[in-house]
């Protein structure tokens, strides 16, 4: 079989040199029309795919418009799991910010806490101290593994490779415990607020987080046994979905889908944030822009995520996990016993919150499925006048159209899981 | 006949005893897998925390097959109307899951966008609180529902009994009052 001749050649890493080269030869655009009106020769036939679907990672509704078995366009439909997440922000204070965020993206939360905060920390003008930025980095890229892993189970389940289900569950538990053993919760962690996170970490989590890293890098070892040389799993994934370059970036796409096109786009390294420019890690990309280079780059991200984590345990720095600036952090839970005023203090925190001047600003960060950002206005009360949040996964479901047109409608399954949509972000 | 001159083993029951054990232990739930709760819900199915257990692994796609509707996530206005016709597509016997706060309550989303719990479109028979239940939480739901069903009424139909969850009389609302944002025409 060629692609099985070809595959070392198709999947050899490469570092970052040379890979920002942009060669512009085709056109920018993609097109999009205004979806047709079902009329004339009846020879085609529009379907609905959702929004209950087992295959559709949510409530995602596609339209796909069918000559026989081939698709001749498709449209995603969103807005069934529209939260009012943006207008619940407004109402909520800056310290209740992160409980509205971290449901945004369920599948790795701790990205979106991470640029909430950083953004509040922004208009504050506050340092973080050091080892709460290692902490955040190191459970950042341990919601990154728990995110890839889910992806690894639905995208094997979706395309017909039912144990994937098991095996990729099987280690996302293993996540999902550490992350429990640090922030109190599997998921919606809420643990890293504006100031630093809410707790240090927990006496022998090192013990913990490299059991994990050495479970996890045995378990995407079996994933690569079972699915990446698989005839069954190359016929279902090489050459289908198939993206460009211009078409990503003309359609806002990040993250694994622009990175699978040749394009080595990446935060952690284009505009490093936290600590990672003190980390070693490589940007993970391809060339083909097909199902099986996004499955591959998700899988090979995992052990990037290993190697970082286990950098953090290595290098994680002493110190204080939060801010001491009164203003924002609030006192310790000893003080509220003794002191009045720490009571009072601590009180007057929760209930309202802490004043952020007057401005705007945006961040980004790469979240699993690329950049997520927060931009907010602050008009220097509690709670701020408008905060939208850059989900990932609503610019990529755009690529959604282009990749299945043209393709067989078996075939939209596959594109469907390979985006790795995560609906309550498109939708908030 | 005499009992002991039947040349077999077998046990005696009543007949409801033994059609509540049968439903009890093969309760097929369907996919409604809504937001993050659906992800935990995954999870109770998955490997390590095994649902198979009690006989319930089998997820089905559709609505068909279901007997359990295990609503995972919060439901939004626009999905609202969906919900109500996967769940009149089920056939009876049916049960409801209400898991996580969201489609309890509405939880921590008291906004425009999302239905103030789920019982004001479907009865609902078990709520399991969390944000979102692990999967331990909706196991002990699954299991509460489980002796509901052992213990319950056998030929009950959901849209009239007075006990059972929340009983919906969905109907027109009295002239000149503002239109509610979801309408559900009533099923026949």
């Amino acid at each position: 079989m060629n692609e099985v001749v070809n595959e070392t050649e198709r999947l050899s890493r490469q570092t970052d040199e040379g890979a920002q080269e942009l060669k512009a030869s085709h056109e920018l655009v993609v097109t999009g029309t205004v979806w047709p009106e079902l009329e004339g020769d009846g020879e085609t036939m529009i379907i609905n795919m959702g929004p209950q679907h087992p295959s559709t990672h949510g409530v995602l509704r596609v339209m796909m418009e069918l000559d026989g078995e081939t698709v001749v366009r498709a449209k995603p439909v969103i807005g069934y799991l529209h939260t009012g997440m943006e207008k619940t922000g407004e109402q909520l204070t800056y310290v209740q910010g992160c409980t509205n965020v971290t449901r945004m993206d369920y599948a790795s939360p701790i990205a979106n806490e991470i640029v909430f905060s950083m953004a509040v920390e922004q208009l504050l003008d506050v340092e973080v101290p050091e080892r709460s930025i290692w902490i955040r980095m190191m459970l950042a890229e341990l919601s990154r593994m728990a995110s890839h892993l889910l992806f690894q189970a639905s995208n094997g389940m979706d395309i017909g490779a039912v144990s994937m289900m098991l095996y990729g569950w099987r280690e996302r538990e293993e996540t999902l415990r550490v992350l429990e053993m640090i922030t109190g919760l599997r998921m919606n962690h809420n643990f890293v607020r504006p100031g630093g996170v809410a707790a240090d970490l927990p006496d022998g989590w090192q013990h913990a987080v490299l059991e994990l890293c050495d479970k996890v890098e045995v378990g995407i070892g079996d994933y690569d046994t079972l699915l990446t040389g698989n005839p069954i799993w190359i016929e279902r994934t090489v050459g289908v979905g198939v993206i460009t370059t211009e078409q990503a970036l003309a359609l806002g796409v990040s993250g694994p889908i622009l990175r699978s096109t040749g394009f080595a786009w990446d935060l952690r390294k284009a505009q490093p944030y936290l600590a990672y420019d003190k980390v070693d890690f490589d940007v993970i990309y391809t060339q083909n822009g097909d199902c099986f280079d996004r499955y591959r780059i998700r899988l090979t991200e995992i052990a990037e995520s290993i190697k970082i984590v286990r950098q953090c345990v290595e290098m994680m720095p002493p110190g204080d996990y939060r801010v001491q600036d009164k203003k924002i952090t609030p006192p310790p839970r000893e003080r509220i016993d003794q002191s009045m005023e720490a009571l009072i203090h601590h009180f007057k925190l929760f209930t309202e919150g802490f004043r952020v001047p007057a401005g705007e600003t945006y961040v980004s960060v790469e979240s699993p499925r690329g950049e997520v950002g927060c931009y907010i206005v602050s008009d220097g009360t509690g709670k701020p006048t408008r905060m939208h949040v850059r989900a990932p996964s609503f610019y990529n479901l755009q690529s959604m159209g282009p990749m299945m047109e043209d393709r067989l409608v078996a075939d939209a399954v596959a594109v469907i899981s390979s985006v790795d949509p995560i609906l309550g972000e498109v939708d908030r | 006949m005499a009992l002991d001159a039947v040349p077999h083993n077998f046990l005696t029951g009543r007949l409801e005893d033994v059609v509540r054990w049968a439903r009890r232990n093969s309760v097929f739930p369907a996919t409604f897998g809504l937001a993050c709760c659906a992800i935990e819900m995954m999870a109770t199915g998955a490997a390590h925390y095994d649902l198979a257990r009690y006989g319930m692994e089998v997820f089905r796609a559709s609505p068909r097959q279901a007997d359990l509707m295990i609503v995972a996530g919060r439901v939004s206005q626009k999905m609202a109307p969906v919900l109500r016709q996967v769940y009149d597509q089920m056939v009876e016997p049916k049960w409801v899951i209400s898991m996580g706060v969201c489609a309890s309550s509405g939880g921590m989303f008291n906004n425009y966008a999302i239905v103030q719990g789920v019982d004001q479109i479907v009865p609902v028979d078990v709520y399991v609180p969390g944000c979102p239940p692990g999967p331990e939480t909706l196991m002990h739901g699954i299991l509460t529902l489980h002796e509901q069903i052992r213990t319950g009424e056998l030929l009950k139909r959901r849209e009239v009994s007075p006990t059972g969850g929340a009983a919906i009389q969905v109907s027109e609302p009295p002239a000149g009052t503002p239109r509610m944002p979801v309408s559900i025409s009533q099923a026949t």
